[in-house]
């Protein structure tokens, strides 16, 4: 386990832990870009080049561009009178612990059942690329679909209604 | 001998690099090229600010900077020195950590994006698999350090220029992606240095580079338009017009910080126009196989050099377009082109060799660009123009 | 117990990143930090994907890296969606805090 891994890690996680817990909204956006930008450097670790290109690409280049436009269009940068954690919250951080316990567990007692192997066969765009319009080509057309109907359903659920005359 | 010109550079490093014990030797040759990255192209930079100022001031018919050194040629100095030597002036009640990192985080993402472009022959610093993605991967970080640069002024005009600057940027990156997808489908490959690589053949000595076809010549024209509005340079620089926005994102920035910003600028200028020139100029290779003599290093700051003209020059000639305007203009009338071109591609590499794909392609793309013009030249009906004085 | 094996380490930040994304998922009050939990949750899952992928039989058969590719598309259009839907309610009843929107009636 190299030190890079752990860099890496404590990196991304250290960006999970303030999203969550700054009290500003537009600092948990960019908090959560550092933890985009970790988790892309995981991947590129992982010698998943085109995954953490595209990581970076989709998540930071336009996902948190959308958040941080949906902050400052709903005054999110405000801050509530009551606080930001809602008044449930302990038992939020149970079942989130509780969920963490047993995905734990599960991993330390599996992992030594599956074949470890460590050397990587090397995947060009090229592989991927044929991946795509061979064998993934029905998710291909439907992640199509799937995009374009996304992309007509938010401008129409986040457009401006026309005035009703009363 | 033109051969050992042209790879001068290598072998430079390579007998650097040879003092050093074996294990060392990737590395070290690595951190040469980046130091030699991060020297040469802020130097370009220098350059190109006096070329802007006195090119501009000739379109203008005025003379640029004159006073310091021959012809002006020492102005970047004087413009160093003062903004060095300037007062680090930080509103008080901006966000401090953001309004500190924004440049840092534009510099950082567009110095990266240098490390991808092959400036000669085997003259690329990293010859990744999927180089042209990682390039437009660090393009997309450079609109984050916009949004942060102008949200934490604290200031209206700023926010304003910001939110102006990343939907331009936005809308702009998809007909940058779409048109160079148009050269990885004919090229095969995402990585530059192949691409390179396959527009350096000639047929009777002229070049296969992708502007000297229909689907390139569109293609680069498309891209050269999404490149200027990426770079907010005019006619698109409604973000960080001088008329218009005090300066936009970069208004509450002074100093050091500033410069930072203005070599972002210039740096994405560059790194966009070595990206269109390898793209669909041919990169390092040259004009004419006679041409083959001069060093393939210098024909690719040529060509560099000759974008960064065109962008000087249509600074000083074009009006800026209205935020509006310049978005219609993108969603309207370049994607649906760039998609065209797209299919056009297509359509040129499944025709085969010939003159009829030839006159197919060219006809296809004219009556389109004529077809969509038109369409988009349909003006709203305005009344009779009134006036209003005051009272 | 503790297999230190590579696979285990990333396995484990990726079940570390869910928690956390589940956690501000359910503990803050506004809409959009949700909505950024549950982005670090679909991260948290797609580095699963990757590391076995990476780590696990096959990887020639690129199925980790596809699964990955697509979810992250799947994202990013959620993502866009659910922004929206934020901005919409926000218009109508001028709040983003979820304790405030707990009645059906407008």
């Amino acid at each position: 386990m190299s030190p890079i891994f752990y860099l890496l890690a404590a990196l991304t996680l250290a960006g999970g832990l303030a999203t969550v817990l700054l009290k500003h909204l537009v600092h948990a956006a960019l908090a959560v870009t550092v933890a985009f930008a970790g988790l892309a450097l995981l991947f590129l670790q992982l010698d998943a080049q085109f995954a953490g290109f595209a990581q970076i690409l989709v998540y930071i280049g336009a996902v948190a561009i959308l958040i941080v436009f949906a902050i400052l269009l709903t005054h999110g940068a405000d801050l509530p009178k009551e606080g930001v954690f809602s008044k449930t919250w302990a038992l939020g951080l149970v079942i989130a612990a509780g969920v963490f316990a047993v995905l734990a567990w599960a991993v330390l007692r599996s992992v030594s059942a599956i074949p470890q192997q460590n050397t990587m066969p090397a995947v060009t765009v090229h592989d991927i690329g044929n991946a795509f319009v061979g064998r993934y080509v029905l998710p291909l057309e439907i992640v199509g679909l799937l995009l374009t109907a996304a992309t007509i359903g938010a401008v129409i659920v986040a457009m401006h209604e026309k005035e009703r005359p009363r | 001998m033109a051969a050992n010109l042209d790879q001068i550079f290598i072998l430079l490093r390579n007998w650097l690099v040879s003092f050093l014990p074996a294990a060392l030797r990737p590395a070290a040759g690595v951190l040469l090229g980046v130091i030699a990255i991060v020297c040469v192209f802020p130097g370009f930079f220098a350059l190109t600010t006096v070329f802007e100022r006195k090119g501009l001031g000739r379109i203008q018919n005025r003379l640029g900077p004159n006073r310091v050194g021959p012809f002006g040629l020492f102005q970047p100095i004087a413009d160093g020195i003062k903004a060095l030597t300037k007062e680090d002036v930080v509103p008080l009640s901006a966000n401090a950590v953001v309004h500190f990192l924004a440049p840092l985080v534009m510099v950082v993402a567009v110095f990266m994006e240098f490390a991808v472009l092959p400036m000669g022959r085997n003259m690329v610093l990293v010859d990744m698999d999927a180089g042209l993605l990682f390039f437009f991967a660090m393009g997309a970080a450079t609109e984050l350090s916009v949004f942060m640069a102008g949200w934490s002024s604290r200031n209206k005009y700023s926010l304003l220029g910001a939110m102006r600057a990343v939907a331009q940027m936005i809308s702009y990156e998809v007909v940058l992606l779409l048109s160079s997808v148009a050269v990885v489908m004919i090229a095969g490959s995402l990585s530059l240095p192949k691409i390179v690589a396959a527009q350096d053949q000639f047929t009777n000595g002229f070049p296969h580079w992708y502007i000297f076809t229909p689907w390139g010549l569109a293609g680069f024209l498309m891209y050269a338009i999404a490149a200027t509005a990426e770079t907010n340079r005019s006619p698109f620089d409604l973000p960080e017009g001088e008329s218009e926005l005090v300066a936009g994102y970069h208004t509450e920035y002074s100093g050091f910080k500033f410069a930072l910003f203005f070599l972002g600028e210039y740096l994405a200028m560059f790194s966009i126009s070595g990206l269109g020139t390898t793209l669909f100029l041919g990169g390092w290779s040259a004009p004419l196989s006679v041409l083959n003599f001069i060093p393939s290093w210098i024909w690719f700051f040529g060509k560099v050099m000759m974008s960064i003209f065109v962008f000087i020059w249509l600074r000083g000639t074009l009006p800026r377009l209205r935020q509006d305007q310049l978005m219609n203009f993108a969603w309207k009338f370049v994607l649906p082109f760039t998609l065209l071109n797209l299919m056009v591609t297509a359509l040129w590499r499944f025709m085969g060799e010939g003159w009829q794909r030839w006159v197919v392609c060219t006809v296809i793309l004219v009556a389109a660009y004529v077809v969509m013009g038109r369409l988009e030249m349909r003006r709203e009906h305005f009344g009779p123009r009134s006036y209003r004085y005051a009272e | 117990m503790t297999a230190a094996t590579p696979l285990a380490g990333y396995l484990l930040v990726a079940a570390l990143l869910f928690a956390i994304g589940l956690t501000g998922a359910l503990v803050r009050r506004n809409a959009i930090m949700v909505l950024i939990g549950i982005e670090l949750m679909l991260n948290a899952a797609n580095l699963n994907l990757i590391a076995f992928w990476r780590f696990g039989p096959h990887p020639e058969a690129l199925t980790g890296m596809m699964f990955a590719i697509f979810s992250i598309a799947v994202a990013a259009a959620e993502a866009a969606v659910g922004l929206g839907l934020v901005i919409s309610i926000y218009r109508h009843t001028n709040t983003a805090e979820l304790d405030k929107i707990d009645r059906m009636k407008g």
